[in-house]
């Protein structure tokens, strides 16, 4: 399958960048095109023009710098993969990772792109809720930051206004007591979750103080499960506290029947996974303590 | 629709092509070159059959655009023995690693990645980094044995 003709465009400054989308209504930024070629493929998506991103110097790299992870929005997941500070103090950043696609894919897939593409299958949409994570933008009118929870408006859309390029994820630095954890259900390696679960936690004197819960693929956007995170938050993480989480964050999912299963089904993997992740979380968060 | 002037190193030799910029890296290498050692399986990124090295990583080139590979170095099957078998193809051979040999390149060229990156992997080092390869022959057991192969090949190789 070819995909539709379209004019490319490789720009080497992000001033340049924007200036070609807004020149071009019709072009569509290109990162590492594993999301964008396949459905350009398909035909869902024909954009007119393409500009390719890869030449702009300073947009990939992690480093800890101002009280957070910083990642470069070209930073491919392979490069997540093998950062030891990710892997070291990122828990729940490196098992997002690693069980989104194949190790192929993760060698040219980018964080960035994962974002701003906002499939709800997407896994990094839900890990970044919970780390409270925010998004660089730079566009026609400057940089700006972004909330994770402000960024995605609905499926496949963000609050991105035209022109404007993501640049970089900043999460919050892990600190003593910190820790999360990701749980994934896949049919098989590659595919997109039939549900996963992102818990982020931080722990102060043996008591839950800061949780993030968010669900990915069981509903149009990741969501945040804001009544999860307060049945955790001020418990001592035992079991009552990660049954009720559990039960608020299969109450938060709405997914939708499909060939990855039925609703009815999906809500109880999430409740399953809740539990998985929570538990996970608050073992890495007392051994960080 | 716009044209672009490329060149691609493949396999050590540099190739400057006028190509439309919808092209796709593997249409580049089987067509405008003729190198058909790169195959198409699935066609939706899915199943490694077009995995080729780009800049030294493997890379799936049926998503890749030929004018975003400009300037880079490709390497495709035909470039892995450079004149006689690379340890990999030989751990293939003695191995039995293919039946039909459709995932063969690809699986190969993900091999020798591999292995650069971790000289002695386990078992399950081994089935986790071909997981993005899909073999509809095999069962994946002599691929192992194969890359297993490969492994001893490459530490005697570079002990002699
Ligand atoms: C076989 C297969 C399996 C996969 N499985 C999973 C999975 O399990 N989980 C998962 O999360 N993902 C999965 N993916 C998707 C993969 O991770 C994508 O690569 C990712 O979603 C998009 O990243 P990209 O760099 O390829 O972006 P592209 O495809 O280049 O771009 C995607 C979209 O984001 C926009 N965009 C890209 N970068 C920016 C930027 N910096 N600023 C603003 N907009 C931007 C583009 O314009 C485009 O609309 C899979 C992909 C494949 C092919
Ligand atoms: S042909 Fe490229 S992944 Fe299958
Ligand atoms: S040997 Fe036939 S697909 Fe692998």
């Amino acid at each position: 399958m070819i995909p539709p003709s379209f004019d490319y465009h490789a720009p080497d400054t992000l001033e340049e960048a924007s200036r070609l989308l807004l020149a071009n209504p019709e072009a569509k930024l290109l990162a590492g095109g594993h999301s964008l070629i396949p459905m350009m493929r398909f035909r869902l998506a024909e954009p007119a023009a393409l500009v390719d991103l890869r030449r702009i110097p300073g947009l990939s790299g992690i480093r800890e710098e101002g009280g957070s992870l910083c990642i470069g929005a070209m930073t491919c997941e392979s490069a997540l993969e093998k950062s030891d500070l990710v892997q070291s103090r990122y828990p729940l950043l490196a098992d997002t990772t690693r069980v989104i696609a194949d190790p192929v894919v993760r060698n040219l897939a980018t964080v960035g792109g994962n974002v701003a593409h906002a499939d709800p299958g997407n896994d990094h949409p839900a890990t970044m809720l919970a780390y409270r994570a925010s998004f660089v933008a730079s566009g026609p009118s400057g940089r700006r930051t972004i909330a994770a929870s402000d960024f995605f408006t609905g499926p496949f859309s963000t609050c991105l206004e035209e022109g404007e390029i993501l640049t970089e994820i900043r999460i919050p630095e892990a600190g003593p007591g910190s820790g999360g954890a990701y749980q994934k259900f896949e049919r098989k390696v590659g595919d997109y979750a039939v549900a996963a679960v992102a818990v982020q936690l931080q722990l102060d004197g043996g008591r839950v103080a800061g949780a993030g819960v968010a669900l990915t693929n069981v509903g149009l956007t990741a969501i945040q499960a804001g009544a999860a995170e307060a049945a955790l938050v001020g418990s001592d993480g035992g079991d009552a506290a990660l049954d009720a989480a559990a039960e608020a964050a299969a109450a938060a999912a709405d997914p939708a029947d499909d060939h990855r299963g039925s609703a009815d089904y999906k809500r109880a993997v999430v409740r399953v996974l809740t539990h998985r992740a929570a538990s996970s979380a608050l073992a890495r968060a007392r051994e960080a303590s | 629709m716009s044209s672009h002037q490329i060149s691609v190193t493949i396999n050590g030799e540099e190739h400057t092509r006028e190509v439309e910029a919808r092209l796709l890296l593997v249409h580049f290498i089987r067509e405008e070159l003729g190198l058909t050692g790169t195959h198409i399986g699935c066609d939706t990124t899915s199943c490694g059959a077009c995995t080729v090295l780009l800049n030294g990583v493997p890379a799936k080139s049926c998503t890749v655009f030929a004018v975003a590979a400009d300037g880079a170095e490709v390497t495709t099957v035909e470039g892995l023995g450079n004149g006689g078998l690379h340890p990999v193809q030989q751990g293939f051979t003695e191995k039995h690693g293919l039946q039909c040999g459709f995932c063969t390149p690809g699986m190969m060229l993900t091999s020798k990645a591999l292995l650069e990156e971790n000289p002695d992997p386990s078992e399950a080092e081994i089935r986790w980094g071909i997981s993005g390869n899909l073999c509809r022959c095999t069962g994946y057991v002599n691929i192992v044995r194969a890359v297993q192969r490969a492994s001893e090949l490459m530490k005697e190789n570079s002990d002699g």
